[in-house]
């Protein structure tokens, strides 16, 4: 699926320069459930931020099955995104202002379905997480762990083969934890790559493969069980 | 959901929000609007008055000063009778017809009204005929009379409101306007006392809006002999036989009554064309710091909002929104507030044009659907410019500040 090459980021503050994230070669197959660990300022999210299509190295090439991504155009990049990628973030991202359903319905209207269909799609998957009878809530209006299940619900509204999720358990309490990874295990049984960074040992645990990142480089790959490599 | 549903929900939320940063804009175009549609009423007054009085020249004592044409005999200086006959024997160019009128204060039950004295058109004739003159035959050169349409005048006694002047009126008759025969509920036919004697009423006077309506109008000489006021008047309107002539008779009129006051409809209006020429250039002001002020609220709005919501819109980037797509929201959101702002704008414009007309300018203000649109499109096409770079810097936003850590 990813195939990463000669890669560099480099940072400029205040004449300062700081190489974020560097790698000779990174390889993530289809169907992998990629665990990316690291202290912070390791180059994690930056490494998430490459493959999201959401910014660009200063040197080499991210191939995304098989296609150069930064030489596609910001409008081509973003409908991909769209298209074929979802996102998990550590604090949900939900938009306060819309309500549970709402906030399912933003990635189909950005994907041009009509406003019927985004509703029944949106609260089919609001109620295969259990939240049928929260459509109507607003995030402050949700516990964390609900909140997250409507960051997950719409995460799936567009069925990205890909999920990027960025520390999708740091907020959550012992039991949401645990939901939300068995959910990312039943996404990559359905066949969908995971890429997640984590600084959860026990959420590192549960994928088949853990990147280590220090000072922006890849350090080592010793835990090498890949599931479908 | 849509593009307005993501917008109007957004600005749903903090409604006190959302009017404070329209406020600029709404006192900017409720500003515009009250100015704008007083000046408007104010000059189609000034116009009505140029066009339906402008051939008419005002012969005042020395002394009177004067800003509203119809209250220029309220005067308590007086002019010696005389004038009149002074006047129609000088048989000037241009003159048509001649008004002197006596003004008294008087009461009708326990109600203040102006009683004036006025001269009938047929003593005139009857004067002109025993004084062997061809009564205002005289025209002027380059008369223009024709090229505005025939004047002729209306012998029913209620064009005295319009035509300034009376055919016939007896020494035992008046003629009243609409507020005195509403309060005193009189009618043609019926009697008004006025300073002991019995006056019958030979006609109610249309409502003009002017002073006119609470007159009473009686013979002169009637008048002068009840308030003992002696051959005097207060003024003499001389109707011109069109407006070219008004500037021709002003120096010969001077020339024949050196000790009068002799002024055209131009000149007593020219007050109210300089108030109404202020309050244009008001207006421009007004539009200045409507573009300049109300511009740069709606900029700092939305600049902050974009602040604000960074990682939302990184997030909805993340999602797949294009960056027109988020451009557009925040026009949208300026839009929105452009049309709140105006539409409330003019709202209140026009409320306040409408009770405070009268009392600025003394007209009656109606909505101006052409200004009102004008205004509303000002209002969107300054929120819409003045949103512009800040929603294409929400635009150019890095989407990675979605991520907690960046």
């Amino acid at each position: 699926m990813f195939h990463l090459q000669g890669i560099t980021k480099v940072y400029r503050k205040r004449r300062q320069e700081v190489t974020a994230f560097r790698a000779d070669q990174l390889d993530i197959a289809g169907g992998e459930y990629v665990a990316v660990v690291g202290p912070s300022g390791s180059g994690k999210t930056t490494l998430l931020s490459l493959l999201g299509g959401m910014l660009s190295p200063d040197t080499g090439e991210v191939l995304f099955d098989g296609q150069s991504l930064y030489d596609l155009s910001l409008v081509e990049r973003t409908r991909l995104r769209r298209e074929r990628i979802g996102f998990v973030f550590q604090t949900f991202n939900l938009v306060p202002y819309l309500t549970a359903l709402e906030n399912v319905q933003v990635p189909l209207y950005l994907g041009g379905i009509a406003a019927s269909e985004q509703r029944n799609r949106a609260s089919a998957l609001l109620e295969q997480l259990g939240l049928g009878n929260r459509l109507d809530h607003k995030p402050g209006e949700l516990s964390t762990g609900q909140q997250q299940r409507v960051a997950l619900a719409r995460t799936l509204a567009n069925n990205p083969r890909l999920i990027l999720a960025d520390e999708p358990t740091g907020n959550l309490d012992p039991e949401s934890r645990e939901a939300i990874l068995s959910l990312f295990d039943g996404f990559v049984r359905d066949g969908r790559t995971i890429v997640m960074v984590t600084h959860d040992p026990a959420a590192a645990a549960r994928a088949t493969r853990k990147v280590l990142l220090r000072d922006g480089a890849i350090e080592v790959e010793p835990d090498v069980s890949r599931s479908a490599a | 959901m849509n593009l307005r549903t993501l917008v109007w929900r957004e600005l749903s939320e903090r409604p006190s929000a959302m009017l404070t940063s329209t406020l600029a804009i709404l006192l900017g175009v409720t500003a515009l609007v009250a100015i704008r549609h007083v000046t408007v009423f104010s000059e189609r007054e000034v116009g009505t008055q140029l066009q339906s009085l402008g051939a008419n020249v005002l012969v005042l004592p020395k002394g009177a000063t004067l800003q509203d044409y119809y209250s220029a005999d309220l005067t308590a200086q007086t002019l010696p009778e005389s004038h009149v006959s002074s006047i129609l024997l000088a048989n000037l160019a241009g003159v048509e017809r001649l008004s002197p009128k006596l003004c008294v204060a008087a009461k009708v039950g326990d109600r203040p009204v102006t009683l004036t004295g006025i001269l009938p058109q047929s003593e005139f004739q009857a004067k002109a005929a025993w004084q062997s003159v061809s009564l205002f035959s005289n025209k002027h050169e380059g008369c223009t009379k024709a090229a505005c349409g025939p004047k002729t005048y209306d012998g029913a006694p209620e064009s005295l409101a319009t035509q300034r002047t009376i055919d016939q009126l007896k020494g035992n008759e008046a003629v009243i306007g609409a507020d005195v025969a509403e309060f005193a509920d009189l009618q043609a036919g019926r009697s008004i006392d006025l300073f002991g004697e019995s006056l019958q009423v030979l006609a109610v006077l249309p409502r003009t809006g002017t002073v006119d309506d609470s007159r009473v109008f009686a013979h002169l000489h009637t008048v002068q002999r009840m308030t003992h006021a002696g051959e005097v008047v207060n003024a003499i309107e001389v109707m011109g036989c069109c407006e070219d002539a008004a500037g021709g008779l002003v120096p010969k009129l001077i020339e024949l009554l050196p000790d009068a006051k002799v002024v055209t409809i131009s000149q007593v209006v020219s007050t109210q064309v300089g108030i109404n020429r202020l309050m244009g250039q008001m207006s421009l002001f007004v539009l200045s710091i409507l573009v300049v002020v109300g511009g740069a609220s709606v900029a700092s709005t939305i600049s902050s909002n974009v602040r604000e919501r960074r990682r939302e819109v990184g997030t909805l980037m993340a999602l797949g929104a294009t960056p027109g797509l988020v451009t557009r929201m925040f026009l949208l959101k300026a839009l929105i507030l452009g049309l709140v702002g105006g539409v409330g704008g003019c709202a209140l414009g026009l409320v306040a044009a409408m009770l405070l007309g009268s009392q600025w300018a003394g007209v009656t203000v109606t909505p101006l659907p052409d200004l009102l649109l004008i205004a509303i499109a000002a209002a969107l096409g300054i929120t819409t410019i003045a949103a512009y770079w800040p929603a294409r810097s929400a635009a150019r936003l890095d989407p990675c500040c979605c991520f907690s850590d960046i």
